[in-house]
């Protein structure tokens, strides 16, 4: 009795399940294969992003230059006292963050718009797709050869379509308070169409009922949007909004191709006085040490998407 | 609105009958309207594009004249351009080049991700930040670095300096591994069970059910990597290894006032992504929104 018991234990005792959190044995045999697969990955993540993280701020501590090998004399912290005293480092500044606040909102605000538009189209969903969001894959190059032409004073469509309307044509790019306004104008017509796909998806996960149950209760479609879809649509906003902060922080093919940087320097963005300084005037060791404050500025806003993002993630 | 909305009320009777139809009359105007601003929207958003193309169409004398009416229709722009030849370059460094970046980052990100979704080690939570700091890097910040590395590598004016830097991408590994958590865990745990090792598992069971993502990944790496200027533009002066936007900015001011011959170059240039556009538009869409993701 005692012996079939046993014997019956040993075979009811299940198959072990691969259960890795639990047993020091698995654990081991994973450790081999795991890092033999993240090899290749960790391999070029540090030759190539965190090596060069790592030596430009380090770099930002010398006189390097580029026409001479090796890192040049210690500057201690005197290329960023440089940098902070100069006007050409925070004009640039400036410039990258005017245009992120000339783009964020009309590129968050009109593609919530747009798509909350698209959202009550019963057809013909994929020609606003279409048209929207062709754009967004175009090269720069391409969008800027189109924008220079459109913008062409007495030529281009605009002057056309201003002078036609009976106002003075201005000139779009060459006046410098009004060239970043016609590069930020451009932007919106070429990126909108990634948020347009973002609230499209969002406005989707909106159960329908809620509005039927709404319309019920008689609730006009204003009241709709403003009391069911914008608190429905929070996160995806914060998304958009801080992804989009982030890509026009990034600002650089814009005013390189249209304007390059000017009139008058009017327009040049912090990547673009890093292309000057380190590839222009081959001062390697400041351009690394504005990199590194601009790296730090892109840097803190990145971490408020993570945050947005893991927030919603179980696990780690 | 409200009058029209009454008179079928009073025709129909009971009470719920005519809320209904107030509300569905109400409803089927606004939706008209709404769709009626968003045409109008969409079709001012192509403007730029037709012209472009309308431009292009032209004979270079008859651009100046500003009409959308084309006199003398030509293909010249088109067959000047394609004859010249540096455009076959440009397509073929921007298709090498975006080739091997989409399949090695797919490739590469999907092991690590694995890894990570699936097996544990010591330090997993490690391994995990420090890529997750990868997300935040904004690579734009690393050019000077970056070409010094490729310097002294003797990389400079090859393909490798333009592919290298861009596979290692955090981002793909994060959207892997989110793919990767949400996969029933029985059919490869079967597999392992069965005796297949780690590897075999990824390559035969993961991966083959895993179609959805690697293709959205693959596509949006594709698309980056084809329109990416600033580093290309760094590394790579030699005119026959020339992308597609390096080569665009760099003949960019020689076509003077040819202006057709400038906007043919646009649309050539746009060309071959447009095409996989049309081609792959739900993908690419459903892959924006299922990762909620940008460069």
């Amino acid at each position: 009795m005692t012996i079939t018991a046993d014997y019956e234990t040993v075979e009811d005792r299940p198959v072990r399940p691969v259960d890795p959190d639990t047993t020091r044995v698995t654990e081991h045999g994973h450790a081999r294969p795991a890092w033999l697969m993240m090899t290749p990955f960790l391999a070029l993540y540090l030759l190539f992003i965190i090596g060069p993280s790592i030596y430009m701020m380090v770099m930002s501590f010398f006189d390097t230059s580029l026409t001479r090998p090796g890192l040049g004399g210690f500057a201690g912290f005197g290329n960023f006292a440089e940098a902070l005293g100069s006007s050409d480092f925070w004009s640039s500044m400036w410039h990258t963050v005017w245009f992120t606040i000339l783009t964020t909102p009309p590129l968050v605000v009109l593609a919530f718009v747009f798509a909350l538009l698209a959202d009550r189209a019963s057809r013909g969903r994929w020609f606003f797709r279409l048209a929207f969001f062709l754009p967004y894959i175009l090269p720069s190059a391409v969008v800027a050869l189109i924008w220079l032409w459109l913008y062409t004073p007495q030529l281009g469509l605009l002057s056309k379509i201003v002078t036609g309307l009976g106002l003075t044509e201005p000139n779009w790019l060459g006046d410098p308070s009004l060239a970043m306004w016609s590069l930020a104008f451009t932007t919106v017509w070429w990126t909108l169409g990634f948020n347009f796909v973002l609230y499209l998806a969002g406005l989707q996960d909106i159960p329908r009922d809620l509005y039927e149950a709404a319309a019920m209760d008689g609730a006009a479609p204003w009241q709709q949007i403003r009391r069911i879809t914008i608190p429905m649509l929070r996160r995806t906003t914060s998304l958009v909004i801080v992804l989009q902060i982030i890509a026009s922080l990034k600002l650089f093919d814009q005013p390189y191709l249209m304007t390059s940087g000017g009139p008058n320097y009017a327009t040049r963005p912090a990547l673009e006085y890093v292309y000057d300084m380190g590839f222009t005037d081959f001062r390697t060791g400041y351009a690394a040490a504005v990199s590194t404050l601009f790296f730090i500025l892109v840097l803190a806003v990145s971490a408020v998407w993570v945050f947005l993002t893991r927030r919603q993630e179980q696990g780690f | 609105m409200t009058t029209l909305a009454t008179g079928t009320g009073v025709r129909k009777g009971t009470r719920t009958e005519v809320t209904q139809a107030v509300v569905d009359r109400r409803l089927k105007v606004f939706n008209g309207v709404c769709v009626g601003v968003l045409i109008a929207f969409a079709l001012i958003w192509l403007v730029p594009v037709l012209w472009a193309i309308d431009t292009s169409l032209k004979p270079n004398a008859e651009t100046t004249s500003t009409t959308w009416w084309i006199d003398h229709p030509t293909l010249d722009s088109y067959r000047t351009l394609l004859a010249q030849g540096d455009i076959w370059n440009w397509y073929a460094s921007s298709f090498i080049t975006s080739l091997a970046t989409a399949a090695g980052t797919v490739l590469v990100g999907s092991m690590a991700a694995y890894a990570l979704s699936r097996m544990r080690f010591r330090y997993r939570w490690v391994v995990f930040w420090f890529i997750l700091i990868g997300i935040m890097i904004p690579q734009q910040a690393l050019i000077v670095p970056q070409f010094r590395e490729f310097g002294a590598l003797h990389l400079l004016n090859t393909y490798w300096a333009v592919i290298l830097p861009q596979i290692p991408a955090a981002i793909a590994v994060f959207i892997f591994k989110q793919f990767f958590d949400n996969l029933p865990r029985d059919l490869d745990e079967a597999a392992r069970v069965d005796g297949a090792g780690f590897f075999r598992t990824y390559w035969r069971i993961v991966l083959p059910l895993s179609r959805p993502v690697v293709a959205a990944v693959a596509i949006f790496t594709f698309v980056w990597s084809w329109n990416n200027l600033l580093w290309p533009l760094l590394v790579l002066s030699n005119p026959k290894l020339m992308t597609i936007p390096v080569g665009l900015a760099t003949v960019q001011g020689s076509y003077g006032i040819r202006y057709a011959d400038t906007m043919a170059s646009a649309v050539l240039g746009a060309l071959p992504l447009v095409l996989i556009f049309l081609f792959f538009q739900r993908r690419i869409v459903e892959g924006i929104a299922g990762t909620g993701l940008k460069g």
